[in-house]
């Protein structure tokens, strides 16, 4: 009966296979482990997230839930069996025109969804398309370019060709890594690893707060012949780790102290079988368990235990913008609002786990990992390993959705030791489980706002006060500090202002870097006090805004002159017609309707693009090689947002060549420069303008060496450089030019750092070179005597500049309303009870309703092309917007987020108006 | 690992359970996420490849739902309108792949207080089939499940079908299910209720049950016996009352407080039984 040798045989894309795997194995482990199939991806192992979908006899099954003993004699066909004879089938294409895969990750779960439906109903409606891929979950996309995807494909749509010269910048150009994507061949931090890598399990404390006493490790090691090694804090040569350079407090693995639930305590290393079966209970871990410090009020008491001995009153960091007199403005304002507001933890919720592998070459380590920031992993990963950072290679995977949470380390520091010591290939993969547990979330805040205004509505004074969760280690929090009191007075003109804000430890998850780094917190603030005031002085609430809005030339609190590009006000026009019909139908609906009531909200935000009042320069290089191909060294992380397309279009247009002659590295830290880190909104901004000066200095010496002058166009084909400009055709002999050591007979480099000064104690200087702007409404629909929310429609207006990929600047869009929504009215994340994808919720492809982008292009003359960035912006002003809506649909202001359903209709009741 | 076994036989499988305890997986749908990150060490017997197990059979007396059934089959089985509850709440069970896998049989034997399946099961006054190698014991549904994560199983027995008595006159069925996102979704409060109709379009019976709202759904008598004699329409859902909701005992969790579920359980059974009046 015993099947342990037993052989099971099935058909796979088409081809019979015998397996070995015990027939209890999950499908998606033989596929990927046993056949090397890793295009069916792993999410989380519990059937709730869908991305490891493949087809079943045609059906489509969650992998990670099928027995291999099941599918005996049956057919599956994944990812890699979608294609006709090598070519993308009408699906993939209609995907890749539509863009419906961003980091990819879901990608191949939706397109079997998708595949399966459309064997089905080959041109079904947009219902059946909701229902069919209601399984899988995305995080990036927001949903509706899958949509779109999904509903063409019946049309045998072509590929969309690459832009020619002269033209990428600005176009919809196809996404670079696209196919990839689509094929199941692209490679994710768990699609690398070795075949002899040994694997490693952290084992993390289940306390929020203990001391701890490790026991003799030695009967393990003994009675576990798989093992390896069990790292504690002694084999970590420099055990503390941080973002900023002066505040390195977090420890690789714990130091006798837990902080959090989940902190690293050790780490098994040993083959995979071992490593997995031994539990925690039976390791001599001894914890002497204290009553954790939870919440910021119990933080902030006087006599509360501190988290660090070394940050008295539990207070990490203050940052602070005080700019003219509040408090005599106050006097002379006509209304006056004020509120306090809460939201919760938010979990990033990628799809894709922290995943990735470390060996040891000589006396250099070479980290292949999933990750936003590849050079900081490559000084910190230097750092707690006492090695110099050319030590160090980071080797960039495709990143399957990082939204802040993948600046922070994870594996890599883990891995590397082990490696290092072992000299052994060592991989970890974290479980879905330990990914939300472990990793960083959205900051909890409240926020107390006062904000005054004359009759005419215009603000007079402004107070903001935000105190931020930020759980148990610094991480980003000084950076979220800091760039809350900067933007809480809104993307408003305000002569008087005073903002702090305060980041408080706890002994709660470290709460980090999250699309905004606290600017949606304040946003929900900030324009809550914008109705109330609109509310009170009976003001149409898009007027009043617009009113307030900043325009070139303002200066701005921190006491910057708006110089150029502030298109606020173009998208408050923009959206005027959307918000007079949306009012109409909502008041048109309300008259019919008993039961569910219908609310129009508007949004605003400002976001400063880059870092905080600090350095972030981005290098970037391009070059022709000797044989006559060019190659662009991209060092920006793709984490899905699309850089690996749009640096390419900058730098192709800038050296004046079509974007598909283009050989592309993209972030590996040996080969490219430092593009810095895949956040705050930076890449299109500043990594975008360094690979327009690299294109332009290539540019610049191809004509050299051509002894061409512009007006010139460049021919790159056949192995063969050639100029033509307004006297002459030049040719270039390549072979005559010296190559440098990596072959290149050209280059260009370029380098961009935005402008900016540092701030004083007032929060007075230059934070940000530039801004990005955008106004959004949301309709909704209240079911009043369930307390349910459902969003009907969003229109997005955004200033970026110059959208360098209309398309993905839609995508962008689009996914950071996604997550604003879930932040709105879904997502809250308990430590201990919500610790995977179904009792934490974030929005499902029924969710996400049609969206309208509506794209302002202010053009910033530092920018590439005029650009500058989007990703952040498009999440801010969603729940606002979606909070205003609920507002105007029952009378709800409401002060907590999210708005989950019983606590609407508590609103409701108390409010009196139950039904 | 474990040992792992698929018989394609009952009798076999009947002998390997009486021979030792084992794990028994169908779907797996709540086998593999109890073992996210965790060995699967346990000895499993899958029972996908036993014929008596799968398939939907209509008998003189009643219906049959053998324990291999999948959600999906059911949704497109042609079934009169006594079963539209069921197949409302299996569209409602995860996605489609968690349909195409997962089995009407496995959701009563995990016994979670938000299983999708056990509200329309009662609705229905299923029974569950038993088999040993002692013989065949059948069970009203009710008293199979005893408590959250509970069942009446021995350990040497195997549910080998749900049987659903065939009522006397017009039947039909209604389900709704309350949670906080479209798709992907565990209940806040679910509600499923099938009332039969005498010639005079008044209810002659009803049975209603509510999930979510209590460690096992619970079937509310005295709300069943304030239908019978009520003429249907769209007004039905009028005679329900708080006092009805006695047999639940909701609690505060994650997706709501138990307040907010006594309070939304009236308004989803309101719908609920307009709409069942309605289609009557």
């Amino acid at each position: 009966m015993n099947d342990l040798a037993a052989v099971t045989v099935f058909v796979l894309n088409g081809r019979e296979v015998a397996v070995t795997s015990p027939g209890i194995a999950r499908l998606a482990d033989v596929l990927r482990d046993e056949l090397a199939l890793t295009g069916t991806k792993i999410g989380c192992n519990a059937g709730d997230c869908g991305a490891c979908t493949v087809l079943l006899d045609g059906h489509q099954v969650c992998a990670c839930l099928t027995p291999v003993g099941q599918v005996a004699g049956r057919a599956v066909t994944t990812v890699e069996g979608l294609d006709r004879n090598g070519a993308l089938a009408p699906l993939q294409r209609s995907f890749h025109k539509h863009m419906g895969a961003q980091c990819g990750i879901c990608t191949p779960g939706m397109l079997m969804a998708a595949a399966d439906l459309l064997a089905r109903v080959p041109r079904p409606d947009e219902a059946q398309v909701l229902a069919a891929l209601g399984g899988v979950l995305c995080r990036c996309t927001g949903y509706r370019k899958i949509i779109d995807a999904v509903l063409d494909a019946a049309n045998d749509v072509a590929l969309v060709p690459m832009p020619a010269t002269g033209t990428a910048l600005g176009a919809r150009a196809p996404k670079w890594d696209g196919v990839a994507k689509l094929t199941g061949a692209e490679r994710f931090g768990a699609d690398v690893i070795p075949r002899d890598a040994l694997w490693l399990r952290v084992v993390r404390s289940p306390h929020a707060r203990a001391r701890f006493v490790l026991g003799d490790l030695e009967p393990v090691m003994r009675s576990h012949p798989g093992l390896a090694r069990i790292l504690t804090a002694r084999d970590v040569p420099s055990n503390g780790y941080g973002i900023y350079p002066d505040i390195k407090d977090q420890p690789v693995l714990a130091e006798s102290i837990v902080r959090y639930r989940g902190e690293a305590v050790i780490a098994l290393v040993g083959d995979r079988a071992t490593i997995e079966s031994i539990a925690d209970e039976t390791l001599p871990i001894r914890y002497e368990v204290e009553a954790p410090v939870t919440g910021i009020d119990a933080a902030m008491r006087a006599d509360a235990p501190l988290v660090h001995a070394d940050r008295p009153g539990n207070l990490l960091i203050e940052g602070r913008v005080r700019h003219g007199d509040p408090q005599v403005a106050f006097a002379g304002c006509a209304a006056i609002a004020e509120g306090t507001f809460e939201t919760s933890l938010v979990e990033h919720a990628y799809l894709e786990p922290e995943a990735g592998y470390a060996r040891r070459i000589g006396d250099r380590i070479e980290i292949h990992v999933t990750t936003q920031t590849p050079y900081m992993d490559r000084d910190e990963v230097a750092l707690v390993m006492g090695l110099t950072p050319t030590q160090v290679r980071i080797v960039p995977t495709a990143c399957g959705g990082g939204f802040g949470g993948k600046l922070d380390l994870s594996v890599q520091p883990l891995v590397a030791v082990a490696a290092w010591l072992i000299d052994r290939p060592v991989a970890c993969i974290y479980t879905r489980p330990e990914s939300m547990m472990a990793t960083t979330k959205r900051h909890p805040a409240r926020i107390h706002a006062r904000f005054g205004a004359d009759a005419q509505g215009l603000l007079q004074a402004v107070e903001v006060d935000a105190l931020v969760n930020t759980g148990a280690y610094a991480s980003w929090g000084p950076t979220v500090a800091n760039r809350v009191p900067v933007h809480a007075m809104g993307p408003y003109f305000v002569a008087h202002v005073h903002t702090r804000g305060r980041a408080i430890l706890t002994n709660e998850p470290v709460a980090g870097a999250f699309r905004g780094f606290g600017v949606p917190q304040a946003a929900i603030a900030h324009e809550t006090m914008m109705d109330d005031l609109a509310e009170r002085l009976h003001i149409d609430r898009l007027e009043i805004r617009r009113r307030n809005a900043l325009r070139v030339g303002h200066v701005t609190a921190t006491g910057q002159k708006l110089e150029a590009s502030c298109g606020l006000v173009a998208c408050l026009d923009a959206l005027a017609p959307h918000w007079t019909q949306a009012m109409r139908a909502a008041g048109h609906h309300n008259v019919a309707q008993a039961h569910t009531r219908r609310g129009v909200g508007i949004g605003c935000m400002w976001y400063g693009i880059g870092n905080t009042a600090m350095s972030n320069p981005s290098s970037m290089r391009v070059a022709v090689m000797r044989d006559g191909t060019i190659t662009f060294y991209n060092g920006c992380a793709d984490i899905g947002q699309g850089t690996s397309t749009t640096m390419l279009q900058v730098v192709a247009d800038a050296v004046g060549l079509p974007m598909a002659i283009f050989r592309t590295v993209t972030s590996d830290t040996d080969l490219t420069l430092d593009a810095g880190k895949s956040s705050a909104s930076r890449q299109a901004f500043v990594s975008g303008k360094a690979a327009e000066l690299a294109g332009r200095a290539l540019r610049a010496n191809v004509l050299a060496a051509a002894g061409a002058t512009e007006p010139a166009t460049i021919d790159l084909s056949n192995g063969r450089l050639t100029v033509r400009d307004a006297r002459d055709r030049h040719v270039v002999d390549l072979s005559l030019l010296a190559p440098d050591a990596q072959g290149h007979v050209l280059v260009g480099t370029g380098r961009f750092d935005p402008p900016t000064t540092p701030l004083d104690a007032d929060g007075q200087g230059i934070p940000y070179a530039t801004y990005g702007f955008a106004a959004q409404l949301a309709e909704v629909e209240v079911d009043i005597e369930l307390g349910t929310t459902r969003v009907l429609r969003v229109v997005a207006a955004h200033d970026v500049g110059r959208a360098l990929n209309p398309q993905q600047v839609e995508g962008q869009i689009h996914g950071g309303i996604a997550q604003g929504l879930g932040l709105a009215l879904m997502e809250e994340y308990i430590a201990g009870r919500t610790e995977n994808l179904h009792d934490y919720l974030i929005p499902s492809i029924g969710d996400v309703p049609p969206i309208e982008t509506i794209l302002i292009e202010d053009r910033e003359p530092l920018g590439p092309g005029g650009a500058k960035g989007v990703g952040e912006p498009a999440l801010i002003p969603t729940p606002p917007a979606i909070l205003g809506a609920i507002r105007h649909a029952t009378g709800i202001r409401s002060t907590f987020v999210p708005v989950l359903p019983h606590r609407l209709r508590a609103a409701l009741t108390k409010a009196g108006r139950p039904d | 690992m474990g040992f792992y076994f698929r018989p394609a036989r009952l009798d076999v499988a009947l002998d390997a359970l009486r021979e030792r305890a084992l794990t028994i997986v169908a779907g797996g749908t709540d086998f593999y996420p109890a073992h996210v990150g965790r060995p699967l060490c346990e000895d499993i017997m899958d029972i996908t490849a036993v014929p008596e197990l799968r398939g939907i059979e209509e008998r003189a007396e009643h219906w049959r739902f053998g324990a291999a059934t999948t959600w999906s089959e059911l949704i497109h089985a042609s079934l009169p309108p006594l079963f539209d509850g069921l197949v409302l709440a299996a569209r409602e069970v995860g996605g489609h792949q968690i349909q195409n896998a997962g089995t009407l049989c496995g959701n009563v034997c995990n016994a979670s207080p938000a299983a999708d399946g056990v509200p329309a099961l009662l609705a229905l006054d299923a029974r569950v089939e038993l088999c040993s190698a002692r013989g065949v014991v059948i069970v009203p549904l009710e008293d199979f499940v005893l408590g959250s994560r509970s069942t009446r199983r021995a350990p040497d027995q195997l549910v080998t079908s749900l049987i659903v008595p065939k009522p006397a006159g017009r039947s039909l069925g209604h389900f709704l299910k309350l949670g906080s996102r479209k798709y992907l979704v565990i209940s806040i409060v679910m509600a499923s209720a099938v009332i039969e109709v005498d010639a005079a379009n008044r209810v002659a019976s009803a049975r209603v049950a509510v999930g979510a709202c209590s460690p096992v759904a619970r079937r509310l008598p005295a709300l069943e016996a304030a239908l019978i004699g009520l003429e249907t329409g769209g007004n039905l859902g009028s005679v329900v009352a708080a006092e009805h909701l006695s047999p639940l005992a909701p609690i505060d969790d994650v997706r709501g407080s138990a307040d907010y579920r006594r309070d939304v359980a009236l308004t989803v059974l309101r719908r609920l039984l307009d709409a069942i009046g309605t289609r009557a």
